[in-house]
């Protein structure tokens, strides 16, 4: 099964993060490809430089960046490769460990009809 | 937390942990059924206390820990008796001097090396392939019995005992915990490459049973590829492998129907392909390319399977591409099924006659008499080429001869269109 997890640190930062982050970071992401589990993994920049974009009877409405409730902002994403939702969990802890901070949101995706194990 | 949350969160951990501790453990054990039994304990030592304390935020580290213990003892037990039998004992004792600072420092080496190392013994050729397979999946895909038994519809008393019984053999024959280096390690890693190709495979096209996939098992050797990937990142042939079986993989929901009729290619929906496999998959091709020499079996099967891949459209298939891939693969590999598959190439860049030439020379092959997809293949050209009564009589038979149920009905199917 592939799961995504969908990262909130609860707060939005503009500080870049720092090059030890970026190193403990890179270990967890190289660590987990050996293991084979990570199909993909990205992050996502400040909202500021983002949008949302909405449709309600038919018409839309475009709201620019940055928001401010910032508690449920993804700020990135990984798709993992999992034999089951305890583990893709467990997985998650090891991300979350490195970043100290925040919540994710591990969510099963559709696969193919044959793919549903 | 209830205890069945924790039981399967332990589960979940040993999947995780089971290959890189049984990896390192038989680095120090030197017997791979020794560092089973030893990561064994540590898993019943978690089930124990871990219901109670909660899971520690460092699992790996405390399995680890664990079974380092037991395997300290193990040793020391070991010398005892030798001791005892007044054999090596001078030895031995040095050895397990040297193998205290070896446990610790086990924890923080690579373990990389150790993982190599047992994929190379799991996948030794003094094993039966069944045996390299079971074991592949329990010792480095962190399966259970059961769920080994399950995947290939036998019973977990047949796979527990084909797992004793291979790890006794790898004792028995003194087989060493280590990577193949010279001439020897071309042909081991061509065993290990063909070990996960075939769990690709068995879960891509079931050979018995009534699903056309069993998908848990491709993912299980798509992941047992990418790990090798990772782990020897110089074999140009490993990374043909990855490529190779992501971008079959990319087809999986496009080949089954809504009934789990089996839907072949041409007639996929090739928006239902995975582009992010793809993407994987024609990344690890460049991967094998870079790498420079000669191109391997995988590496070629991946390029045509590439070229399929890059089509959005069947009419954009590089067919050309395609069959001149197919003649440097047959001139490596010579084989019938690689020139049954050279026929179909040669048919659509060249017309039906063309391919059936091809397939005219094979049907006296010994090896294909009970092959479905030389009667298939031959009906599917007859049938272009309007010789309708000629293919049904291929279909029928294509449709005999396939232990697929799926297959068989849409085999017998395709009979009975021909007939109008």
């Amino acid at each position: 099964m592939r799961y995504m997890s969908l990262y909130k640190p609860g707060k939005e930062s503009d500080a870049p993060p720092t090059a030890e982050e970026i190193a403990t970071m890179g270990r967890l992401i190289d660590e987990m490809t050996k293991a084979g589990v990570l199909i993909a993994t990205d992050g996502l920049q400040s909202s500021k430089k983002g949008a949302r974009v909405k449709i309600s009877n038919g018409t839309f409405t475009v709201t620019d960046g940055p928001f401010t409730e910032t508690k449920e902002l993804v700020a990135g994403f990984a798709i993992l490769n999992a034999s089951s939702k305890e583990e893709a969990i467990e997985l998650t802890k090891r991300f979350l460990s490195v970043v100290g901070e925040g919540e994710c949101e591990v969510r099963a995706m559709h696969e193919a009809p044959a793919l549903a194990s | 937390m209830t205890a069945t949350d924790t039981h399967r969160a332990i589960d979940a951990v040993w999947r995780i942990e089971s290959p890189r501790l049984i990896a390192g453990l038989a680095r120090i054990v030197r017997d791979i059924g020794a560092a089973e039994d030893l990561a064994q304990d540590a898993l019943v030592a978690a089930l124990e206390q871990w219901p109670e304390s909660g899971i520690p935020r460092n699992p790996g580290a405390w399995l680890m820990g664990t079974a380092k213990h037991r395997a300290i003892d193990l040793l020391r037990r070991k010398t005892m008796l030798e001791r005892k039998h007044g054999e090596l004992g001078y030895e031995l004792e040095s050895q397990q001097r040297d193998a205290a600072p070896d446990l610790d420092a086990s924890l923080d080496d690579d373990v990389g090396d150790d993982l190599l190392r047992l994929v190379f013994t799991a996948c030794h050729p003094v094993l039966s392939t069944e045996a390299r397979v079971a074991l592949t999946l329990r010792l480095l895909g962190g399966l259970t019995t059961d769920e080994i038994a399950r995947a290939y519809l036998v019973s977990e008393p047949t796979i527990a005992q084909r797992i004793v019984r291979a790890k006794r053999t790898l004792a028995e024959k003194q087989v060493p915990f280590d990577v193949p280096r010279g001439t020897e390690r071309a042909v081991r890693l061509s065993s290990v490459l063909e070990v996960i190709y075939l769990i690709f495979n068995e879960g891509y096209s079931a050979t018995a049973g009534d699903d056309l996939m069993r998908p848990a098992l491709c993912e299980d050797a798509l992941r047992l590829a990418r790990i090798l990937a990772e782990l020897a990142p110089q074999e140009s042939e490993v990374h043909g492998l990855a490529a190779l079986l992501e971008i079959q993989a990319s087809r999986s929901r496009a080949r089954v129907g809504p009934s789990g009729e089996p839907i072949v290619l041409f007639d996929q929906n090739r928006a239902l392909w995975d582009r992010l496999l793809i993407r994987r998959g024609l990344a690890a091709l460049e991967r094998a390319e870079a790498l420079g020499g000669p191109r391997g079996p995988y590496a070629l099967q991946a390029a045509i399977t590439a070229c399929h891949a890059r089509a959005r459209t069947p009419d954009g298939t590089d067919w050309n591409r395609i069959v001149s891939l197919y003649d440097e693969l047959a001139r490596l590999i010579p084989s019938p099924v690689v020139e049954l598959n050279r026929a179909v190439a040669v048919s659509m860049a060249h017309g039906p006659q063309a391919g059936l030439e091809i397939v005219e020379e094979l049907t006296e092959e010994p090896s294909l008499r009970r092959y479905h997809l030389l009667p298939t293949v031959r009906g599917d050209l007859l049938a272009k080429l309007g010789r309708t009564d000629e293919a049904r009589a291929e279909f029928e038979r294509a449709a005999s001869l396939t232990r697929n149920a799926r297959e068989r009905e849409l085999l017998l199917q395709r009979a009975r269109k021909s007939e109008v």
